[in-house]
């Protein structure tokens, strides 16, 4: 069953996407920055990963688990040393230190490893198991379980926990929540660091399903998540989910039907038409602007 | 008043002379240049560039050409060098990039002087060096630029400075199309390749009109470009359309996931490929149970038993304690292939006479086959067939022109 197989592929492509998309969209609901180094996390990520086991033999989860944690710290790092400052200057400017960040990090990156790729080690056994007809690896069945997981967590964390309630609190109007006693700067730290987190688990992610990751590998996939997040709503985490799996099914869909070098093409046509047709995303109100 | 217009003549002549003085400056080395183009061989060394790709997406092939131009150049000097004298060897860093490559040529040629040089190992990279080689009369020998492209140019005309040591693509795609009829009985094929790179292009190109000669059918044909990373989809496609052999013409950073994705998902025809999947990385990124059952046309094989290949693959492995591989091996008989012209270039060692001696090879007998250069400068050799057997390459045939 070919479609089913598509499908897979899909999911599996979209949930990378997805838990990409949810720090750039958190990051925006809060602070009203695109954080384009948002990618560049997601590269130190699965740099991070790949180095917890293939040179300190580490097993899949601890991995994981390490590369979250430090880029949680590294969002924090970059929140506090090159956006906390701008945070009353205008978009633009914040906009242009994020870009700036970016190839930072990136070219760092490039003059203390260089810039030839790395293969990711094998660390989940690859066996098939056929449904249907269609040959679906454990590999990608545990990505998609671990995503899932991931999302859940956040959901709970926004929902359920004090933490969480500051945060949404902070996005609705960071004034407000000042007089009411909320820590903003603190609260802003914690988005930082839990879109970071979700970041570098998509990176581990991404090495173990697609094998190969270099400094640069960051730039597509955050763009893509970036379409993403404004297909969901940008602000909104539920979107970023739909926006991110939408995404990766339209984009196998497009290869499917043998247009495979116009993939890239479709996620930034995508961008353009929800920006013409509806700017505020698939689950967003049409608010009006504030005065 | 007067005194700022004294200020202002005083400034206009400062910069006319400072003008002149950059002209006169430019003038000067320009004069060295052509003068010093001698000076490079009437000394005591013979300088010869390396403009390869150390760095960037395919390191692998530069620095493998490096490696085996290094161990060839230490083997000539210790046996005195050319006509007495030493080769001093400079090798440039292009990182896999055209507009980079072409600044690496004119370093060589313009600043260290060199005679001749090592072309770029793609043929991408290659073209993009060809016209700067010919406007500093500087021979350019590509080890691994396999593209017809880089010594003709798109009216059919020879490239004078251009030259190569490996065989060209629509040679490796015939061979390729009649391996798969002839030795794997391939009826149905389907063709998956790098549409970025003129390459790829040009081996599906010969693979397809081989094949179709051949009596079999091209069932499906689908096309990436260079940093993909997720071929699922398509490879589905392709998985769907049954073929009972996938040519997949590509350079081994993508090839490596193609073939890893493409067993995932159950291909487990025989897949082939050319020489862009030589590189061990392809070993790491595939791995080696992925890699069972492909093959791919190369320039050369270190299991081949043949004495000659034998001495150099251990001389080589002396040296660095790793086999060669083709890129090893072509970047060693380039420098070979460029001493013998200089050898035959007479007493003034130049570019124009080394470019003469160049076009006019024959019969000379290298690592990597014995050739003779014909009127595109293109070097008449064989090709060899190889096989991956647990992530090694293994000698399978030999096919001549």
């Amino acid at each position: 069953m070919e479609w089913i197989q598509q499908l897979v592929n899909g999911v599996s492509l979209g949930s990378i996407y997805a838990l990409i998309a949810l720090g750039y969209t958190m990051v925006y609901g809060i602070i009203k920055l695109i954080n384009f180094a948002h990618g560049d996390v997601f590269m130190l990520g699965a740099f991070i990963g790949f180095y917890a086991i293939a040179r300190w033999d580490m097993h899949f989860i601890p991995a994981l688990i390490l590369a979250m944690i430090l880029c949680a710290v590294i969002g924090v790092i970059i929140e506090r040393v090159a956006y906390k400052r701008l945070r009353s200057a205008t978009r633009i400017a914040a906009l242009i230190t994020a870009i700036g960040v970016s190839l930072l990090i990136e070219y760092t990156v490039i003059f203390f490893r260089g810039a030839s790729p790395e293969a990711y080690p094998t660390v989940i056994e690859n066996t098939k198991i056929e449904i249907l007809g269609a040959q679906i690896s454990v590999q990608a069945i545990i990505i998609l379980v671990i995503s899932l997981i991931l999302m859940l967590l956040l959901q709970f964390i926004v929902h359920q926990t004090k933490i969480g309630k500051a945060m949404r609190a902070v996005s609705h109007d960071a004034d407000a929540a000042r007089l009411m006693g909320i820590n903003v700067d603190n609260t802003i730290s914690a988005t930082f660091a839990i879109g970071s987190a979700l970041a570098g688990a998509a990176g581990v992610i991404f090495g173990i399903y697609y094998t190969r990751i270099e400094p640069l590998m960051g730039v597509l996939p955050g763009l893509k998540a970036f379409v993403a997040a404004v297909l969901g709503g940008i602000g909104i985490i539920p979107g970023a989910m739909v926006g991110g799996l939408l995404l990766g099914v339209v984009e196998t869909v497009v290869s499917a039907l043998g247009y495979s070098l116009w993939r890239d093409a479709a996620a930034f046509v995508i961008l353009i038409l929800i920006l013409i047709l509806r700017p505020a995303g698939i689950f967003g109100k049409n608010a009006r602007e504030k005065v | 008043m007067k005194h700022s217009k004294m200020k202002k003549f005083a400034s206009i002549f400062m910069a006319t002379t400072v003008l002149a003085g950059v002209l006169a400056g430019c003038g000067a080395t320009e004069n060295s240049g052509s003068s010093n183009g001698g000076s490079g061989s009437s000394g005591d060394t013979i300088k010869i560039g390396g403009n390869l790709e150390l760095s960037g997406a395919v390191a692998s092939y530069g620095s493998s050409i490096n490696d085996g131009a290094k161990l060839a150049i230490a083997e000539i000097n210790e046996a005195g060098g050319i006509n007495g004298k030493k080769i001093d060897y400079i090798a440039v860093d292009n990182k896999s990039d055209n507009a980079e490559a072409v600044t690496a040529g004119i370093r060589l040629a313009e600043q260290e002087k060199v005679v001749a040089m090592l072309g770029p190992a793609t043929s991408g990279n290659a073209t993009a060096t060809v016209q700067t080689a010919s406007q500093f009369k500087v021979p350019m020998v590509t080890a691994s630029g396999t593209a017809e492209t880089v010594t003709v140019d798109k009216d059919g005309n020879v490239n004078d400075y251009a030259f190569r040591t490996c065989f060209i693509d629509p040679f490796q795609g015939i061979v390729a199309a009649n391996f798969a009829t002839e030795e794997l009985k391939a009826k149905n094929v389907a063709i998956y390749m790098d549409s970025t790179s003129d390459y790829a292009k040009g081996l599906a190109a010969s693979f397809k009109k081989q094949i179709e000669e051949n009596g079999g059918t091209v069932v499906k044909e689908e096309a990436y470009v260079t940093d993909d990373v997720d071929f699922k989809s398509t490879l589905t496609n392709i998985k769907s359309s049954n073929p009972d052999f996938v040519f997949i013409p590509g350079y081994y950073e993508e090839v490596g996931l193609i073939v890893k994705q493409a067993r995932e998902l159950g291909i487990d025809v025989p897949l082939m490929g050319a020489d862009g999947w030589d590189s061990p990385t392809l070993v790491d990124l595939a791995g080696a149970d992925a890699l069972n059952n492909t093959f791919i046309t190369n320039h050369y094989s270190s299991g081949d038993p043949d004495p000659k290949i034998q001495d150099f693959v251990s001389a080589f492995e002396e040296e660095y304690s790793k086999q060669p591989n083709a890129f090893h091996a072509l970047g060693y008989d380039t420098i070979y292939y460029l001493k013998d012209a200089i050898e035959r270039a007479g007493e003034e060692v130049t570019g124009e006479t080394i470019q003469k001696a160049l076009a006019e090879t024959k019969d000379l007998s290298l690592i990597t086959g014995t050739f003779t250069v014909d009127e595109k400068h293109n070097p008449v050799k064989s090709a060899t067939v190889l096989e991956f057997v647990d992530g090694n390459q293994e000698f399978k045939s030999k096919v001549n022109p």
